[in-house]
């Protein structure tokens, strides 16, 4: 469980990047945080393993405060996937890239080559076991980031805007692995900015602008709301704009899953022609 | 002839076991905005490459096939001649800048071309104000976030005002209003100044309603390509696995259960909403 309370954060540069966030995410929670560039979205995550430390106020992950453990410590129940993945990788091969953290752990080496290959399988990248990383498209690297994180299999994980770069089928296996976490309660905080991605996996959303949570709940309200939606410089995804523009027949406005949607026009539709 | 033509295009980097893209021929007219799509790892950014000349030239490895931009054959010109007509913006901003200021990246290009300085300082800050940069223009590029190191790249090929300009993924890192409002000044710069753009996403919910031509892209080879109300229509398209817009699939859904709709595809919400309301009235 991560526990915020009030927590403020300024950059050495004078920068406030955060202005008194209070959150509680339980243990099997799937959140996604979005907003506009430069609302401390990234800043906030960094608090949840201790890469970045509060200026003011606290952060406790199960239970103990982030300023009492390195983030070595920290990193071994928090796995963390920078937004640029070449931020991350570093390694010859694909393969060695994702053993070393596990070796680093301290896992015997049969057991980082199994997990290795269960990463390496996950995520469709079998075929590079050998691969330098930078050899590869940027879809793919960022594949590999993830793998060399999923590896150790950390309690909590939160990936910094894990969709970029990946189409749709990737999106589809990164939904249903999200969906396997939550099965073991794992918590999964995703950082994005991609509205139809959250749309599918319905988690509960937190809107931030200017340092601030400005909404916290179902995205079936969060992404339905176009003021708050407005000032976190989110768009709505297609099937809310759809019934946004509707003439108003008593229609819900909350909708953002297509075969809902197609449900709701259908019985309308039926309801009229009687 | 289009602006950009390849003929029979197999590239394969040095080192790699397999092509990253087969026998491909496309053809781009001038004026037109093209979204190049497909599955990661297809080849779309390796196509890009091609068209700014960054391969054969930069890139070693080995190319068979011609690649022809603006009427020149990029194998016979070097880069930087290339660059009078082609921009690129690369899918990672910082593989893109490196000036000390946002404001002398952008100029950077020009510099080189030796436009004089009254016209450079009028095209930098034309750049930096479309992108919505001009603020910012003092700073270093490295202290700005992914999402302003984008707008930087996208402003610095602007400036150039090539005929053609290639754009992959530049908005991945900006969050959905900023990016919907840099694809609308894209959009204008084609319909007004008529340049021509190459746009390579997987977003086309974002993407697709600003395109006259999609081409699809997999394993390395043009699977499909032509307009985009056809393609976005196709079944090929969906088994290659590209995002349909989820207008488009609440339209190919509902169309399924027999509803009376419009015969021309949506490839926006705007498009869906009219015809849905249409079909709501009439009932």
């Amino acid at each position: 469980m991560i526990v915020v309370k009030d927590v403020h954060f300024t950059y050495p540069n004078g920068i406030e990047a955060l202005k008194g966030i209070s959150l509680t995410v339980q243990n099997g929670e799937f959140v996604a945080i979005m907003g506009q560039n430069g609302a401390g979205k990234t800043t906030l995550v960094k608090q949840f393993n201790g890469l970045l430390k509060p200026t003011k106020g606290t952060v406790l992950v199960d239970d103990v405060g982030t300023t009492k453990v390195s983030v070595a410590t920290l990193a071994r129940n928090v796995g963390f996937v920078f937004q640029n993945p070449d931020h991350q990788l570093f390694s010859e091969s694909v393969e060695e890239e994702i053993a070393f953290a596990l070796r680093n752990f301290g896992f015997k080496e049969t057991v980082t080559k199994k997990r290795v290959t269960w990463a390496l399988n996950l995520l469709g990248l079998t075929q590079y076991r050998k691969t330098s990383p930078f050899m590869l498209s940027g879809g793919e690297r960022k594949r590999v980031a993830l793998a060399s994180i999923l590896a150790w299999n950390p309690r909590i994980l939160i990936l910094d805007e894990p969709t970029i770069g990946q189409d749709y089928q990737q999106k589809e296996k990164l939904r249903q692995f999200i969906l396997q976490m939550r099965t073991q309660r794992k918590t999964v905080i995703i950082v994005t900015h991609d509205v139809e991605f959250v749309a599918e996996c319905n988690p509960r959303v937190l809107l931030m602008r200017d340092g601030q949570i400005i909404a916290d709940g179902e995205a079936t309200e969060t992404l339905t709301d176009t003021e708050v939606l407005t000032k976190a410089s989110i768009v709505p995804p297609q099937i809310a704009q759809i019934f946004l523009h509707l003439p108003n027949m008593k229609l819900p406005k909350n909708v953002i899953d297509v075969y809902e949607a197609r449900e709701i026009l259908l019985k309308t539709l039926e309801r009229k022609s009687k | 002839m289009g602006v950009i033509e390849t003929r029979n295009v197999t590239y394969t980097y040095p080192g790699a076991a397999k092509p990253s893209i087969v026998d491909v021929s496309l053809n781009i007219e001038k004026g037109e905005f093209t979204l190049i799509t497909g599955p990661s790892g297809c080849g779309k950014t390796t196509i890009c490459r091609c068209f700014n000349g960054l391969i054969p030239h930069f890139y070693q490895g080995e190319m068979k096939g011609e690649t022809i931009v603006a009427g020149l054959n990029v194998s016979e010109h070097p880069i930087y001649e290339l660059a009078k007509h082609v921009g690129l913006v690369f899918q990672n901003p910082e593989n893109q800048l490196f000036a000390l200021s946002v404001e002398k990246d952008v100029a950077f290009g020009l510099e080189n071309l030796g436009v004089p300085r009254e016209e450079m300082r009028k095209r930098v800050d034309w750049a930096l104000n479309l992108t919505e940069m001009y603020d910012l223009r003092e700073r270093a590029p490295s202290e700005l976030s992914g999402g302003q190191q984008q707008r930087v790249a996208i402003a610095s090929v602007l400036a150039m005002q090539p005929e053609v300009v290639i754009l992959d993924e530049p908005t991945s890192f900006l969050d959905p209003l900023s990016a919907k409002k840099i694809f609308e000044v894209i959009r204008d710069l084609n319909r007004k100044l008529g340049i021509t753009v190459v746009l390579v996403e997987h977003r086309l919910d974002l993407t697709a309603r600003y395109a006259d031509h999609i081409i699809v892209m997999d394993e390395g080879k043009v699977a499909l390509d032509g307009d985009p109300h056809e393609i976005l229509r196709s079944e090929e398209a969906r088994l290659i696995g590209i995002g349909i817009p989820k207008a488009t699939r609440l339209y190919q859904i509902l169309k399924k259960d027999g509803l009376k709709l419009g015969n021309t595809i949506p490839l926006s919400s705007e498009e869906m909403a009219s015809m849905l309301t249409e079909a709501l009235k009439d009932g």
